[in-house]
């Protein structure tokens, strides 16, 4: 007969006042930087932070250890050690945030946003040719990767599943996920150097480019996604008397297109703030083009580069047009991830 | 509109993995067929070939001819979408379709087909479908409502009304009432022996009960051991299997002497 020995029979256990953790943050912060005084002899914030988050680690380890226990003690361990290496994730962010804020805002201005670069020589002018030509440029490269990258994803996920041809392009997928973003702009380049004579440059040039990053991840956002719908519906589907295609239309697609959405908009995202292909592929132009076929576009990344690389004799007022134009490419990005929540919420499937 | 079914030494199997072994039975129209046995011993996947869902996963196949009124689910030329059409399922877990409302589910089979329907014959469905089985008075002020919000009983109930509103010649259920309370399982075992007059039904059940309520024949399956093929050891009409099955397996297995 075994019984099982309990370690303690009673269920309390001690608890720390809930104004333990505030107070030793604040105790924490204060000796850290009093330390980091005493060791540099001047206030270094990098080392008092560090030191008041060591000091902290530690209070907590043996307060916690003492009232509460070992099993207790390695929660908040855990908990701020992931709390910890969060803020520190987040950092780069908040200061990358700021430095484009503080110095875009001075530019971003109506100007900005209705004149191009058009006989501009120093200060002025705007970037509205660049603004444009980004959407039209990523715009025509959503076009073009979709339809490819779902139907491949479509074919990946329903109809190949484990069959050579299935394995062979999954393995040219993840190949194309890893070519350099220069590349595929010489690709584009060459393509439509041989199609419309050399030397030729144009936004549909530049949409290629971007397509040829777009689509693997298109393909693999959208076939990992289709394989979460549960094969039970595709089996309702089929048990109806729907044929396949049809289920995937009406049944796969609609159930999985909330996601499908938010894997477009991250693939846009992805490929909204290259520099190099577009460059090579769309060039550079002062003035507003509003033809893709034809002659140089610019864009976005390709404006703040410019502005940046070549500044004229004015240099602020390029350096402050470059700023105001990663500004508005953040904002883009920003506002095309808030419109695909709000598209996959619209479609997400509903419980109540 | 009720057809009858046959096979002969059906096997079917997985991959290399032969899941059933030389199925020998007729199932005759208008009645109920309960397929009993212990678990993992095929009546699955016995049932997903009468109406050809065995095939749609990966490297399983089917040897042998299933008879629909004499012609072959397995003959050359024969379309498995039509099959379906004519040979309704129910599954062993609820499945409505998350993205429908509960009347969209019911009429799932004719709005993903395309077809079209007056608006008013379409209600006239959902309604009979519903009340069919037996959900209309709960769900009749919420039709609009999304199907999976519905509890799993309930769920289960509205796949039903989804397979009927199909007016298939056979309706396979695959433990219909495995999720749902006694008063459901009333609900739709006179269901069952409701549809039997139009239909040729196929039911299977752990329910013993169950089984002895409803079914007119009675098909015992069995499984030697794990990794072996299951089989059918008897069948008959359900008074006799439950009284005096001529296999000891069966009796032993109706009484609980099993294993
Ligand atoms: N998708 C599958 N792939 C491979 N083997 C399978 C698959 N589905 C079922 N099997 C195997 O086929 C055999 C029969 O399974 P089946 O689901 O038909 O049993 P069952 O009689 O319906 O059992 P239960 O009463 O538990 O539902 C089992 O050995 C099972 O492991
Ligand atoms: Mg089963």
């Amino acid at each position: 007969m075994a019984t099982i020995v309990h370690a303690a029979e009673t269920l309390t256990a001690g608890r720390l006042p809930r104004a333990t953790v505030p107070v030793s943050l604040v105790g924490s912060v204060l000796l850290g930087y009093a330390l980091a005084i005493l060791f540099t002899g001047g206030a270094n914030i990098g080392l008092a932070v560090a030191l008041a988050y060591l000091l902290f680690l530690l209070v907590m380890e043996i307060a916690t250890r003492v009232v509460e226990g070992p099993r207790q003690a390695s929660d908040r361990r855990a908990t701020n050690l992931v709390v910890g290496a969060f803020v520190l994730a987040l950092l780069p962010l908040g200061s990358l945030v700021w430095e484009v804020l503080s110095k875009g805002i001075p530019r971003f201005d109506v100007p900005f946003f209705s004149q191009s670069m058009r006989n501009v020589v120093g200060a002025g002018g705007g970037a509205i040719h660049a603004v444009w030509g980004t959407v039209y440029v990523t715009g025509m490269a959503t076009l073009i990767s979709v339809p490819i990258g779902l139907l491949t994803a479509i074919y990946l996920a329903e109809y190949g599943v484990r069959n050579r041809l299935s394995k062979a392009i999954t393995f040219f997928v993840d190949v194309m996920t890893g070519v350099p973003s220069i590349v595929a702009g010489l690709f584009a380049y060459a393509l439509m150097g041989l199609l419309l004579g050399p030397g030729s440059r144009s936004g549909f040039a530049g949409s290629i480019a971007l397509s040829v990053l777009m689509i693997p991840v298109v393909v693999r956002s959208s076939e990992e996604l289709l394989k979460l719908v549960p094969n039970e519906l595709r089996e309702a589907a089929y048990a109806l008397g729907v044929p396949k295609w049809l289920t995937i239309v009406k049944v796969v697609l609609p159930t999985a297109v909330s996601g499908l959405v938010s894997g477009v908009i991250l693939a846009i995202a992805r490929v909204i703030g290259e520099t190099a292909p577009l460059l090579i592929a769309a060039g550079f132009t002062a003035s507003m083009n509003n033809n893709l076929f034809e002659n140089p576009m610019m864009t976005l990344p390709v404006f703040v580069y410019d502005s940046y690389a070549h500044p004229g004799t004015d240099v602020q007022a390029y350096w402050d047009r470059a700023w105001a134009g990663a500004l508005t490419l953040i904002l883009i990005v920003m506002i095309l991830n808030l419109a695909g929540r709000l598209i996959a919420r619209r479609f997400a499937p509903k419980t109540r | 509109m009720s057809k009858r079914i046959e096979t002969t030494d059906l096997n079917v199997y997985y991959g290399n993995f032969r899941a059933v072994e030389d199925v020998t039975i007729t199932i005759e129209p208008r009645s109920v067929t309960a397929f009993i046995g212990p678990s993992g011993c095929g009546k699955s996947t016995f049932l997903r070939t009468l109406n050809r869902m065995h095939e749609v996963i990966p490297g399983a196949y089917v040897e042998g001819e299933v008879l629909l009124d004499g012609e072959n689910l397995y003959g050359p030329g024969v379309d498995p979408v039509r099959v379906r059409r004519q040979v309704g399922m129910v599954f062993q877990r609820p499945n409505p379709f998350p993205t429908m409302s509960i009347k969209e589910n019911v009429l799932a089979g004719i709005r993903l087909n395309n077809r079209r329907m007056p608006k008013a014959d379409q209600d006239d469905l959902v309604e009979r479908s519903l009340r069919g089985a037996n959900l209309w008075e709960e769900v009749k002020n919420r039709l609009d409502l999304p199907g999976s919000g519905l509890s799993g009983g309930q769920q289960q109930r509205l796949c039903i009304a989804r397979a009927i509103a199909m007016e298939p010649q056979v309706l396979l259920m695959d433990e219909p009432c495995s999720a749902l309370d006694p008063i459901s399982t009333l609900a739709i075992e006179d269901l069952m022996s409701e549809l039997k007059e139009q239909y040729t039904i196929v039911i299977v059940t752990h329910n013993m009960q169950q089984a002895a309520r409803v079914s007119d024949v009675t098909a015992f399956f069995n499984i030697a051991g794990t990794g072996s093929p299951g089989k059918l050891i008897e069948v008959g009409p359900t008074d006799k299997i439950f009284s005096a099955p001529d296999v000891q397996a069966t009796e032993d297995y109706i009484s609980g002497r099993f294993g």
